[in-house]
């Protein structure tokens, strides 16, 4: 009974911690919520999203074989509606082979090493974000829930220092902005919540889809802080993070945003 | 990996005023960028858009640089009888796509 009571305390203690700086659950607004009603409309509309392009070019990409084993991803898992159903809500997740957490793109390219013996796609690709954007796509309006395992905890800690930490020629902390500022605006453009809801998302501003990652690199530049490459482990584990964050929200891909 | 997404109502009464909405993948490279070293991209856009109604040209577009990649044109037409659409787009580089859909006028 002592023992119990000493792990809700403790328990108790870590929450507290958080939701001082956290925004509140009740609180929390997808990037949706802070958009114009005409770029809703373009996310509303499945024929208006340009997102939806490369749901369908992700969709011929699954039956198609590929590498020397001459199997498409439909080969193992089928039809991806039921199979790939809510996968991306609980991404990144633990691979055990190497020992750390892997994004949505990162196990789409190490399926393809290790099971269909083809070469990687390159991030940001039209072929990685295609295959992407469909499998996520098949978790929407699933509530995003990131699996909390004792193997992932230290990940998902690195990522919120991370997000706390200052850093950079501007000396800000992704917490500046997106937990202190989120209802204010920078040069005209919401700042926002830092959750994650639709990714890959299509971003008007890039006229092409592109992964959290890019929306990662692109806050970092912004912060003139020494940026990471492209499936680096800091970046996965602010995914990580993220998605922690957003826990409990609909998935939205393809999102459409400014 | 071009493809389009194309929006006609299946259905439709005689005399109905219908919207037509059209999806093209495409880059829509201006012409007017230039590479890290200086050197000009070429321009590679859709450069017209047409769309027939069983046969008949009832709307064509004309597109320029400084239409937006992946583009989104969506127009109205009246619904006179059953048959089917059928869109064209040409662009530079030898780029052609078609698409088609079915409507039923009742």
């Amino acid at each position: 009974m002592k023992s119990a009571g000493t792990i809700i305390a403790v328990v108790v203690l870590i929450a507290a911690g958080v939701a001082a700086t956290e925004i509140p659950p009740g609180e929390r607004r997808s990037g949706y919520a802070f958009m114009a009603p005409d770029t809703k409309a373009i996310q509303d509309d499945d024929t208006a999203n340009p997102g939806m392009l490369w749901v369908l070019d992700g969709e011929a990409s699954w039956r198609k074989k590929a590498g020397t084993s001459n199997k498409a991803c439909a080969d193992c898992h089928d039809d991806a509606r039921t199979s790939m159903k809510g996968v991306a809500a609980r991404y990144p997740a633990f691979d055990k082979t190497l020992g750390r957490p892997v994004n949505l793109e990162q196990r789409i390219n190490l399926c393809r090493a290790r099971h269909q013996a083809a070469t990687p796609f390159a991030y940001e690709s039209r072929d990685l974000l295609a295959l992407t954007a469909f499998v996520a796509e098949q978790s929407r309006g699933t509530a995003i829930r990131p699996e909390v395992t004792p193997e992932l905890e230290p990940f998902v800690a690195k990522g919120r220092d991370f997000f706390m930490r200052r850093q950079g020629q501007l000396n800000l902390g992704c917490t500046n902005c997106h937990d202190d500022n989120w209802d204010k605006h920078l040069a005209g453009s919401a700042v926002t919540q830092a959750l994650p809801t639709g990714y890959p998302i299509y971003r008007l501003e890039w006229q092409s889809l592109g992964s959290l990652q890019r929306r990662l690199r692109n806050c970092i530049t912004g912060m003139r802080a020494q940026n990471y490459d492209y499936g680096a482990p800091e970046l996965v584990e602010l995914e990580l993070y993220l998605m922690s964050r957003a826990r409990g929200m609909p998935i939205e891909t393809p999102a459409v945003r400014p | 990996m071009a493809s389009a997404l194309i929006n006609v109502p299946k259905k439709a009464k005689r005399g109905d005023v219908i919207e037509i909405k059209t999806l093209m993948s495409h880059i829509m490279e201006t012409g007017y960028r230039r590479t890290a070293s200086g050197e000009l991209v070429p321009r590679d856009i859709i450069t017209s858009f047409t769309c027939r109604y069983n046969g008949e040209e009832i709307f064509r577009a004309d597109l320029f640089p400084a239409i937006a990649a992946n583009p989104f044109i969506t127009f109205f037409t009246v619904a006179t009888e059953s048959g089917k659409f059928d869109f064209e787009w040409i662009g530079d580089n030898g780029f052609s796509e078609t698409a088609s859909a079915a409507i039923t006028v009742e």
